[in-house]
């Protein structure tokens, strides 16, 4: 039977870890890091959210970006769920709407990799009617 | 919803809402009773009496930039559709318990789902509140608490890629070996 991971697997990686972050803060500075919100209420989570949120995670990583991935509420934008707020370092956060894989992958190759804009992009004076 | 696990995902989100410092999702499968139950409790700032009366009311919610609340209905929807039911208990001050319990073999009954991916988003998302994540098939149980992995982890972040692959990992294994046939 093969062995169950377990919390002494944890601390054996730890060490591993611990090197990387040292390096990773030595490199380069908070505020250098790209922020994404994934906004995961009810709405967005039945559109999808979870795996673009997955995604994004698992990519950003992949292709070295230093980058963290939170979860946000709702913005209001039910229609175009799942949204991202992206904020690139010293910018204003832009946010992304109908983000698939697909959509997602091409907001990390153009907007973040290179500040690109692209299609989808909700703007921030949209108000919704009351 | 697909599955529950996104239900879960989605009810938590209140919890967190709530500014919750402690989340314990509680699932248990049990085959002789034919019955699934789901628990999600907090120790968040509850609801008053009011409030309570209208959370599985679709047109009621808190926020203010939609006027919809689909969340619990949705959830207690299909829990009834399976012939459960949900309920919740608050108390203002000391936190709110989710109860959804599920007719187990019920054709209408969703999966399960990626229980393991939800909780390490949750985790990961979330790490200043505490997740105690109970998964219980008959008498075996896993029990999966965030306090144990931060002592391990210290100033290692819990929602650095490679930790949320490990606890993935971690938990998928442990769940597989909870429905694994015992020799």
């Amino acid at each position: 039977m093969t062995k169950i991971k377990s919390l002494a697997d944890l601390k054996k990686m730890k060490a591993d870890l611990q090197s990387k972050i040292a390096l990773r803060e030595k490199s380069e500075n908070p505020e250098g890091r790209v922020q994404v919100k994934v906004a995961m209420a009810t709405c967005g989570i039945a559109s999808g959210a979870k795996e673009v949120m997955e995604f994004l995670v698992e990519e950003l990583e992949k292709r070295n970006i230093d980058a963290i991935v939170t979860q946000t509420g709702c913005m209001g934008y039910c229609y175009a769920e799942p949204t991202i707020e992206v904020t690139l370092p010293n910018q204003e956060p832009v946010v992304f709407g109908y983000v698939d894989k697909k959509k997602a992958d091409d907001i990390i190759e153009k907007y973040i990799k290179t500040g690109e804009l692209l299609e989808g992009i909700i703007p921030v004076n949209y108000e919704k009617i009351d | 919803m697909k599955d529950l696990s996104l239900h879960i995902l989605d009810i938590v989100q209140n919890s967190i809402r709530a500014n919750a410092r402690n989340v314990g999702i509680s699932i248990a499968e049990q085959a002789g009773a034919g019955i699934l139950v789901i628990e999600v409790s907090d120790d968040g700032s509850g609801m008053p009496q009011e409030v309570l009366e209208r959370v599985t009311d679709p047109f009621y919610t808190s926020r203010t930039t939609r006027k919809v609340g689909l969340g619990i209905p949705l959830f207690k929807q299909n829990a009834e559709a399976t012939g459960g039911s949900l309920h919740i208990r608050s108390v203002i001050g000391e936190g709110t318990t989710l109860r959804a319990t599920f007719s187990l073999d019920h054709i209408d009954r969703p999966p399960l789902g990626d229980m393991a991916g939800v909780v390490v988003i949750l985790v990961s998302a979330n790490p200043e509140i505490r997740f105690i994540y109970r998964h219980k098939v008959e008498e075996e149980e896993f029990v999966f608490d965030t306090a144990e992995i931060t002592e391990i982890l210290g100033e290692v972040p819990v929602n650095d890629p490679q930790v949320m692959r490990f606890l993935k990992e971690m938990i998928n294994e442990n769940l597989a070996a909870l429905r694994a046939p015992t020799i």
